[in-house]
């Protein structure tokens, strides 16, 4: 994808988070999903490897998405992928569903493990990047953790033992929006430099504006350090694209009012012209 | 490849089930890659070290992390991976109890649970590192299979089935250096499946780990006192043998259960909850750990003092069996 395209992608996510906000009718944590965005069209659009008509390929690059509320950052990349269809993806929260407010398992949809507790993902996929180097396999493992979930002692368990293991084929992308469920990181735990927390835990570190999809795609594609597992911490707004979302502790799990998704699709709409226009 | 015989079964019952799990591991891992243990930190402490320097690259070390350890075993479980995580029994079993939950219960990823030291067997070093609650919570845990190996010679056959078993499992190891074998012949071992060790018409004792050998001794004590003892080693907690406790409600007027657990939500627990809504049903005495933190001392005082040997055993039966 051309960088134009994968901004587009971005876009069209951000429309499809709000689409189905809305449409779902309930509560959804929406504020986290769109400080991703740019992150995910990246992966998806252009980084990782996959086949859409089989999400199995045994080749595939693994996905693993730690802050597992995160899941409408994660559904809409799947659903432009080519992954999950338009129809699968309309089930989201409606009684029945395989789509929840934390991904489940499901490896016919692409979702590579069950989530929702924090903390816990990027263990998971420390153990798939280590499988790899022991099968001898090519393929990459990328997590995506979000700054509060790095509150849990776990997330730095894992990555000790990921620079001790010289995981040079494991990703880690922090979103790093410093903002949490209850309000501001810096007034509940502190999460500031983020970049020499991990440095100092022996990850080669990458700071980028985690909106801006030639600095994602170039950490992404930095290949300067094999033995050491890279973190990428992606300095974003929570609730990014969505001015009155923007920073707003309200709009970490909320509802989608009429009211409020015409006035976002309408913000959306500017965004879309000054996209077309560069 | 290890056999059960008598000179095998004194041998390593004299290393107790713990330093022993690390030999048996070993003997069913080499030349099966796909195998991989995993500790935090306690290599030594459950006869890893051997393994380690035999397959030194089927062994991992988790540092002492356990959480990350059962989610990176996990992970490497969903690559293919059957992987034994150890540790000891409240480290792994209730302080990575919640990534327990999510990666082998939610997830049912092929890890198998090792918990070396369950029960008091951890002696003087307290109830810190006891194993009283863990079968509770563990049996709780929808699609976990947990099995409590009665001796060495059943540790061999729960590492050997757990290697051609795919899913989670919890395996609960007790007992020590002290205690004599109950196997010194091989037998037919079956996850699921328990073993009647003893035939009676009097009372049926249900128990599993350490407590099948004390079990055995009660059952030979009451004989002395004319009374036969039906002893059965439920070496699998979860799923439980039912149909083993339809033939005692059948055949004894009485099932004595005997465990080194809390006698909240272990085998006691697991046997009164069936037997709670059939029809016919039979008094049923729970003998296990009382539901506190116990004063701590060596494993064969803590033992004798929570009346968890022969002699206590008998007497306990024998007073239920008068009413």
């Amino acid at each position: 994808m051309k960088r134009n395209d994968i901004e587009n992608m971005a876009l069209e996510m951000r429309r499809k988070i709000l689409d189905i906000s809305f449409e779902c009718g309930h509560s959804t944590h929406i504020g986290g999903a769109l400080s991703m965005v740019e992150v995910m069209s990246v992966l998806y659009g252009q980084v990782l490897k996959f086949d859409p008509s089989n999400p199995r390929w045994p080749d595939r690059d693994r996905f693993i998405l730690s802050k597992g509320h995160g899941v409408l950052g994660y559904y809409p990349a799947l659903l432009m992928a080519g992954i999950i269809s338009e129809e699968i993806f309309s089930t989201f929260l409606q009684d029945g569903t395989d789509l929840i407010a934390h991904p489940v398992m499901n490896m016919d949809l692409g979702i590579e493990s069950s989530n929702g507790s924090l903390g816990q993902g990027l263990s998971m996929a420390v153990g798939i990047a280590l499988a790899a180097k022991k099968q001898n396999k090519d393929y990459k493992t990328y997590t995506l953790i979000s700054d509060g979930g790095a509150n849990e002692g776990s997330i730095w368990e894992a990555a000790m033992l990921a620079a001790h293991l010289k995981l040079g084929n494991l990703t880690m992308i922090v979103d790093y929006n410093r903002m949490q469920n209850d309000g501001s990181g810096k007034d509940i735990i502190d999460v500031e430099n983020m970049s020499e927390r991990f440095k100092a835990f022996g990850w080669h570190i990458i700071d980028v504006d985690g909106h801006d999809v030639d600095q994602i795609l170039d950490a992404l594609q930095d290949g300067s350090e094999v033995d050491t597992p890279k973190a990428i911490i992606a300095h974003t707004v929570k609730g990014k694209g969505v001015p009155f979302m923007e920073n707003q502790k309200d709009w970490h799990h909320n509802r989608l009012t009429k009211v409020n998704y015409d006035l976002a699709l309408e913000t959306l709409g500017k965004e879309s012209e000054a996209v077309s226009a560069t | 490849m290890m056999e059960i015989n008598p000179r095998n079964a004194r041998q390593w019952a004299r290393l107790g089930p713990r330093g022993f799990f690390g030999m048996a591991l070993l003997d069913v891992a080499e030349n099966k890659p796909e195998i991989l243990a995993m500790s935090a930190d306690l290599g030594s402490s459950s006869g890893l070290e051997r393994f380690k320097a035999a397959c030194p690259d089927q062994f991992i070390n988790a540092g002492i992390a356990e959480q990350n350890m059962i989610g990176v075993a996990a992970g490497l479980a969903k690559e293919g991976f059957n992987v034994f995580a150890t540790s000891f029994s409240p480290f792994i079993g209730i302080r990575a109890g919640e990534q327990v939950r999510m990666n082998l219960g939610y997830m049912h990823m092929n890890v198998k649970a090792v918990a070396i030291g369950a029960g008091i067997n951890m002696g003087f070093l307290g109830n810190s590192h006891f194993g009283l609650e863990d079968l509770s919570l563990m049996r709780a845990i929808p699609g976990m299979t947990i099995v409590s190996p009665a001796d060495c010679g059943e540790v061999l056959k729960t590492v050997q089935a757990a290697a051609d078993f795919e899913g989670p499992m919890y395996i609960r190891l007790t007992g020590d250096g002290t205690c004599a074998p109950v196997y010194t012949e091989d037998y037919d071992f079956e996850i699921g499946k328990s073993v009647r060790l003893r035939e009676g018409s009097d009372v049926t004792i249900i128990a599993c780990g350490s407590m099948v050998k004390e079990s055995l001794k009660a059952a030979d004590q009451l004989a002395e006192q004319g009374m036969d003892a039906t002893v059965i080693n439920m070496h699998t907690v979860k799923p439980l043998d039912t149909a083993i406790i339809e033939r005692a409600i059948q055949e004894t007027p009485a099932i004595v259960t005997v465990e080194e657990h809390s006698i909240i939500g272990g085998l006691g627990s697991c046997v009164a909850e069936y037997m709670a809504p059939l029809q016919k049903r039979v008094p049923h005495l729970s003998i296990g750990l009382p539901d506190e933190y116990i004063k701590t001392g060596s494993y064969r005082y803590m033992l004798g003092q929570e009346g968890l040997v022969g002699d206590a055993i008998t007497d306990k039966i024998t007073d239920f069996l008068k009413g």
